[in-house]
């Protein structure tokens, strides 16, 4: 395929085919397959015409806000489950998460909602960690770190953040409530098939810069709706040398770019992670099966990019779309910058709803509010980040800072390692398992007009409370905000630590 | 099922204009909205907060508020509508305000195949198309009606000879709005080759099969000081 390469000299290049639109499924037949295509086809039950086809899930999550609707239509229309043991739901969007025990649901809605799903599962024998169970958490937390997600896997759910599982090697992605009963019913989706996309990162994410940082560079680069359509496959020196904890967090926000899928080929740093966690895996049977799974040499792409990691600084977004992303060094860019119409009045509108104004420079931005959690930053690496930049600090006068851990596993390893101690002595809430704060469907929400600096995926209007001002960021950039009240270039504060 | 004559009849009413880009599911149906277990009540919790003020009185100055707006059946939108989470209730509360269609250059990925499976028609048309509609929808002292003929496939404006857009769907969505397919129905006509795929596939890939179950047995075995690895 003919492409066609433009350069920026923050070491980015764009590279589009020819004919963007109009893939040639004969060419790309004939030429080797990409990891996407190989997922797909070996999961297509059968083609059901030119785009779509019936894809086989060998995992379905389910949550208690997105799945009530779909165990109605089963129970409407009569409708058996016919894999229970390849579904899981857990309760995480509507939890509290004071640290009590045990956990009480006090929104009558919200309880019932729980209730509902613990009816739902019962009635159909689906495996649950219920309100309290001690390893109760994030639905893309748990799964994960219990071995459920494997390398060659389809994973679906009612959840838009599942592109998490790409970190693994396994095709992802989330769902509507419709589509979750048919996937009760079927075990198997009516796919419309991605496009291809191939993002290479090469080079060493500079020191104080997380795959946060780098996925927000991504995005402000690509645009909100720069992967639509496209299931995007990273390679690269810099994908290649990220944790587990990291490929989560990169391939989790690849959808705030619009993708319908994030991979990963499996390596060495996945299937470790994967064997250490999955004792039932015949372990040389499967490293047999996952060699195959990567790109032909010969494979096509409709789409390849390419970044530096070492152009990478820490990243703070200033407006309300996840695209809407600088440098912490950066002054805020002014609307008439904006590529078109269209975005200038967007980039307006957010600037008016955020507070800030073109041309302010970000850092010394006063927040009253720091949250880390989220099924994109709630992890243990993510609060070892955090208690590296707060160990010998206080959280700053006048900030509320608050640390969710991702699940209840991920909670006892902090406090095992002291970073709950260190947390709390410095003045942060160390709270129990949830979404929380990601999207404040609980009680954890912003007043209106505060400012809180945040490690979750989206900084919608009111996303995280009704006027609530949302810049995302790091784990280690939040701490550094709770420590010192404003948003602040954690590199400055790293340097006296070495 | 719907009857075939309803699917078929064209849309018609009034087009308010969203033009935002990037106007995500969170804003279309808030979170406080999100708490139900069945589908009843979220043309409350379309757009709420643009639709009311933090006292929970509408925004005069707010399109769908204005009187000459009060029988919108479209909406004329910004590109990558409904983009973000998942949530169907945002298309279930379009629908249940009375809208009937969304047009716009682009829509988020998840939000478009829920939308097909409510049949909510979305019309994706180039931008130039959707700033003439934009242009004539935002007259606010008369603001067009608008007409989506899925017969013909194009998109016209009452009293406007001159405009005529034409868009598209696949065959296999235009055959749910024509028809209002049963989808699950459909897919379990197909349950002997899913058994037959299953077999195969667990016999090639053992550890794929019955993943949670075998994770929660094995979980629940565990003693509660062994350490989880995380």
């Amino acid at each position: 395929m003919k492409l066609d390469s433009r350069n920026y000299s923050d070491g980015f290049r764009e590279y589009t085919a020819s004919h963007p639109t109009s893939p040639s499924f004969a060419l790309i037949a004939m030429a080797g397959r990409t990891l996407y295509r190989k997922l797909v086809d070996s999961h297509t039950v059968v083609a059901l015409d030119t785009d779509n086809v019936l894809l086989y899930a060998d995992l379905h999550l389910m949550n208690e806000y997105t799945s009530p609707q779909a165990f109605a239509g089963l129970a409407e229309h009569g409708r058996a489950v016919p894999a229970p043991g390849q579904q899981l739901a857990v309760v995480d969007h509507i939890i509290p998460t004071h640290a009590e025990a045990p956990r009480v649901i006090r929104d009558p809605a919200s309880a019932l909602q729980a209730r509902n799903l613990k009816r739902n599962c019962e009635a159909h024998g689906i495996p649950l960690f219920d309100t309290n169970d001690p390893l109760q958490g994030i639905e893309h937390v748990i799964a994960p770190e219990h071995g459920m997600i494997r390398p060659g896997m389809v994973v679906l759910c009612g959840d838009s953040h599942t592109t998490t599982y790409g970190a693994f090697g396994a095709l992802g992605f989330g769902i509507g409530t419709s589509e979750v009963e048919h996937v009760l019913a079927t075990q198997t989706l009516v796919y419309r098939v991605a496009r291809d996309m191939r993002i290479r990162v090469d080079g060493e994410l500079p020191g104080g810069t997380m795959s946060k940082d780098l996925i927000l560079h991504i995005i402000a680069r690509i645009g909100a709706q720069g992967a639509r359509g496209y299931a995007v496959e990273f390679t690269g020196t810099a994908i290649r040398a990220l944790s587990m904890e990291a490929r989560m967090t990169l391939c989790n926000m690849t959808v705030e770019a619009g993708a319908r899928g994030a991979l990963i080929a499996p390596d060495e740093t996945s299937i470790g992670y994967v064997l250490a966690r999955a004792p039932d895996i015949d372990a040389d049977r499967a490293r047999a099966a996952w060699a195959a799974l990567k790109s032909d040499d010969d494979a096509g792409f409709e789409a390849e990019l390419a970044f530096d990691a070492a152009a990478v600084a820490p990243y703070v977004t200033w407006g309300t779309s996840p695209d809407q992303a600088i440098p912490v060094g950066a002054r805020v860019p002014a609307p008439a910058e904006a590529a078109d119409a269209i975005a200038q009045a967007a980039a307006e509108r957010a600037l008016g709803y955020i507070g800030l104004a073109a041309g302010m420079p970000l850092e010394g931005l006063p927040v009253q509010r720091v949250f880390i959690g989220s099924c994109t930053n709630g992890r243990i690496e993510d609060l070892r980040a955090v208690a590296a930049v707060v160990r010998g600090r206080k959280v700053a006068p006048g900030v509320r800072a608050m640390v969710v851990p991702g699940s209840g596993a991920v909670r006892a390893q902090a406090e095992a390692e002291g970073i709950a101690a260190l947390l709390t002595g410095a003045g942060f809430e160390w709270r129990k398992p949830g979404c929380s704060m990601c999207l404040a469907m609980n009680d954890d929400v912003l007043a209106p007009g505060e400012r809180c600096a945040s490690t979750t995926n989206r900084n919608f209007e009111g996303r995280q409370g009704r006027a609530g001002r949302t810049h995302l960021m790091s784990p280690a950039m939040a701490a550094a905000a709770a420590v010192t009240g404003c948003i602040t270039d954690v590199r400055r504060l790293e340097i006296e630590h070495v | 099922m719907s009857d075939i004559t309803h699917a078929l009849a064209p849309i018609e009413g009034t087009g308010a204009p969203l033009p935002l880009p990037n106007l995500d599911t969170d804003q279309i149906m808030p979170k406080q909205f999100l708490r139900g277990i069945d589908k009843a009540g979220l043309d409350k919790g379309l757009l709420y907060d643009m639709r009311f003020d933090e006292h929970g009185a509408p925004r005069a100055d707010f399109v769908l508020n204005q009187a000459a707006y009060r029988n919108t059946r479209v909406l004329v939108a910004g590109p990558n509508f409904g983009c973000g989470s998942s949530r169907e209730h945002a298309v279930w509360g379009l629908q249940q305000y009375g809208i009937q269609a969304v047009i716009a250059p682009s829509f988020g990925e998840i939000f478009y195949s829920n939308a097909m499976n409510n049949r909510l028609l979305l019309v994706m048309l180039p931008q130039a198309d959707v700033d003439r509609l934009m242009a004539v929808a935002s007259d606010a002292a008369a603001p067009a009606t608008l007409r989506i003929d899925l017969a013909t496939m194009t998109v016209g404006i009452a009293g406007r000879d001159d405009f005529s857009a034409g868009f598209t769907l696949s065959p296999r969505h235009l055959d749910m709005f024509r028809r209002g397919l049963d989808i699950i129905g459909l897919s379990l006509t197909h349950a002997d080759a899913i058994a037959a795929f299953a077999r195969r596939h667990h016999a090639a890939s053992p550890w794929l099969r019955d993943v949670a179950a075998t994770t929660m047995a094995r979980l629940a075995t565990r003693k509660d000081e062994e350490p989880i690895n995380v």
